[in-house]
């Protein structure tokens, strides 16, 4: 036995950049985390903070700007910004959602245009895979893109996109051959400012309140052709592999507003008292936080694994994509839900943090697929 | 000619944890977290400001501390300094400020520099007099507590905020300055900047390098001594003042009893 013994911990450097985000955060965006929340306005003071400390999309490689972070890294950066406010880790976690296709999949020409900006800070990226009928059967999409020249056209509807409205660029997924069906789709980067976008009124929602989604309009979108990420036909399969990586970053936002919940509470029942002693000398209290941060520790540890396995892209690494999202959004809920339990009265409240991480858990259980869509795909993908 | 800056950080226990001493008075540093002194995080931003303006400038930062002290100079690498410089001795242990000085200063003339950057003071000692010390032992100029900094070909210029006055001060370089926590927000180490940070040059000097003798430094070598250890007592529930129409003389006679008027 050791201290050099180095299997089953993190690097020296992760630990410092979670210490370097954990501080970063806690000075300069959880205090605004309430008021992003009860206001449903977008968190730019975190949004500031990230860029100022080139946070903001650390995924990006060096060879295109980017700091060059590893999976694993990124994963570290969004947990910790979720810990703090779940709505600001959408900004480091989306835009690695939406430039990864490009990042797959694109050609030299799209990676050196659209990344160095994302890596400056001056761009987000946005990932519109969802419509209005085609959620969980993303290949039953309808939004078209029809060929004409040099150029292709797009029209349709996407739905539930974050970040609409704020992100520069959008890796957008439609059908150019309708007869071929996931095989028919492709994929492109569309601008905002491309003539023919717009968005939907914000969707006023359960929580992540700060992040705004949106509906994304394509209205005869007419984009040069080398938009197009990847070859034609291979839209929908970018796509997929993209939430293989990404999914990950769900589950690292997931446990990260879980760790918020579980020391905000761990902290309350130390302070609270009845009964003439702090209720965290009862052990009905003290049984409910060893199995919240049990559950944690084991959705931590996979979710780090996962992420691991996306850096190598290891062969299983759909499998565990889909099982450190599932497991440890479904702990992040559990987890969330026992911080207000144990805060009482007060914890139902929005003058206390865990019910607005009880509200964010919520949509980790959903989003990137919902849970009983990341079972189909760990049964059809078992080790 | 690369403008050479030195900065001199320490290696703090945690302000926030419990604080605990051993047997020879000085701080139990297993008990507690240490970290880059944050008043110090003033001084590394302030040289790397400077040295982000100069077309050719080197940031090296030094430290006297126990082997974990480390963790403060890969901070400070982090955050972009070049280089560090970290004494180490077990003799050193338990010296005071002067000794302290001694040590810096000789550790800053084997460097070599042009200027030397300290924080306004340590979060721990508090003392904030080792820039004077080491201007006095290296017989350079010091320009102390500043809340602005820059350097203007061979002169450093400054601005400190005193409560009566502002005063703008240069000095010819070489020269020390120390920065207050006003001078602006230290960054916090990028992604890049930690992973880079590893690789950089850490310099392992001991006494013997310095060519000081033990017997100058450390408890015995002091020149205080701490002759005693008293935790600060629990705060009281304080003195409550009911106001039955005589509310204002109560609250004179008890504050002219604590001698506040």
């Amino acid at each position: 036995m050791g201290n050099d013994f180095d299997l089953y911990r993190l690097s020296e450097e992760h630990d410092m950049l979670r210490e370097t985000v954990r501080a970063l955060a806690e000075a300069k965006i959880t205090p605004f985390a309430a008021a992003v929340d009860e206001e449903a306005r977008f968190p730019q003071e975190a949004l500031e903070a990230l860029v100022a400390a080139d946070l903001q999309a650390v995924h990006v490689p060096e060879s295109y700007g980017g700091a060059g972070a590893d999976a694993l890294a990124t994963v570290i950066v969004i947990e910790e910004v979720a810990r703090a406010c779940g709505s600001s880790s959408l900004i480091p976690a989306v835009n690695k959602l939406g430039s990864l296709p490009v990042i797959l999949s694109g050609s030299e020409e799209l990676k050196k245009k659209y990344l160095a900006p994302l890596a400056r800070g001056e761009a987000m990226f946005s990932y519109c895979l969802s419509e209005p009928d085609a959620g969980s059967d993303a290949a039953g999409m309808k939004t078209r893109a029809v060929r004409d020249g040099d150029f292709w056209v797009l029209n349709g509807v996407k739905r539930w996109i974050t970040n609409a409205g704020v992100s520069e660029y959008y890796t957008v997924m439609a059908v150019t051959d309708p007869e071929k069906r996931s095989k028919g789709i492709s994929a492109f980067v569309v601008e905002k400012s491309d003539e023919g976008v717009s968005f939907g009124a914000p969707e006023k929602k359960l929580g992540i309140k700060g992040s705004p989604t949106r509906e994304v309009y394509l209205d005869n979108v007419r984009i040069p052709a080398d938009r197009m990420i990847g070859a034609e036909g291979t839209g929908f399969a970018t796509a997929m592999k993209t939430l293989d990586h990404t999914r990950i970053t769900i589950a690292a936002q997931a446990i990260g507003i879980a760790q918020g919940a579980l020391d905000y509470a761990k902290g309350y029942v130390q302070e609270r008292k009845q009964f003439g002693k702090p209720i965290a000398d009862f052990q009905g209290v003290q049984f409910m936080l060893a199995d919240m941060a049990m559950k944690l520790e084991a959705a931590r540890q996979l979710t780090y694994a996962a992420a691991a396995k996306s850096e190598r892209v290891d062969s299983d690494l759909t499998f565990f994509g889909a099982a450190a999202k599932c497991f440890a959004s479904d702990v992040a809920m559990e987890v969330t839900t026992d911080a207000v339990q144990l805060l009482g009265g007060y914890g139902y409240t929005r003058d206390y943090p865990v019910e607005r991480m009880m509200r964010d858990a919520k949509i980790t259980q959903i989003y990137e697929g919902t849970n009983q869509v990341q079972r189909i795909v760990m049964a059809r993908n078992l080790p | 000619m690369t403008l050479r800056i030195a900065v001199c950080v320490k290696y703090v226990p945690d302000a926030t944890g419990d604080r605990g001493f051993a047997d020879d008075l000085t701080v139990d540093r297993d008990e507690v977290d240490g970290l880059l002194s944050e008043l110090d995080e003033y001084a590394v931003e302030q040289a790397l400001r400077i040295s982000e303006e100069s077309d050719d400038a080197e940031v090296t930062v030094i430290t006297v501390g126990p082997d974990d002290a480390k963790d403060a100079l890969r901070k400070a690498l982090s955050m972009g300094a070049d280089k560090a410089v970290h004494v180490n001795d077990d003799d050193i242990h338990g010296s005071d400020v002067i000794g302290t000085s001694a040590i810096v200063a000789k550790a800053l003339e084997k460097t070599g520099f042009d200027l030397v950057i300290c924080g306004m003071a340590s979060t721990d000692g508090t003392m904030g007099v080792l820039p004077a010390l080491l201007a006095e032992r290296l017989n350079l100029p010091q320009v102390t507590l500043l809340s602005e900094v820059s350097v203007e070909g061979e002169l450093v210029k400054g601005r400190r905020d005193g409560d009566a006055a502002t005063e703008l001060l240069e000095a010819p370089l070489p020269a020390v300055v120390s920065v207050t926590d006003q001078s602006g927000e230290a960054r916090y180490p990028s992604f890049k900047g930690i992973m880079a940070a590893k690789k950089k040059p850490v310099e392992e000097l001991d006494l013997d390098d310095l060519g000081i003798d033990a017997d100058e430094v450390g408890l015995a070598g002091s020149w205080t001594q701490v002759g005693e250890v008293t935790a600060r007592p629990p705060r009281t529930a304080g003195t409550i003042v009911t106001d039955e129409g005589d509310g204002g003389k109560q609250l004179a006679a008890f504050l002219s009893s604590q001698k506040f008027i």
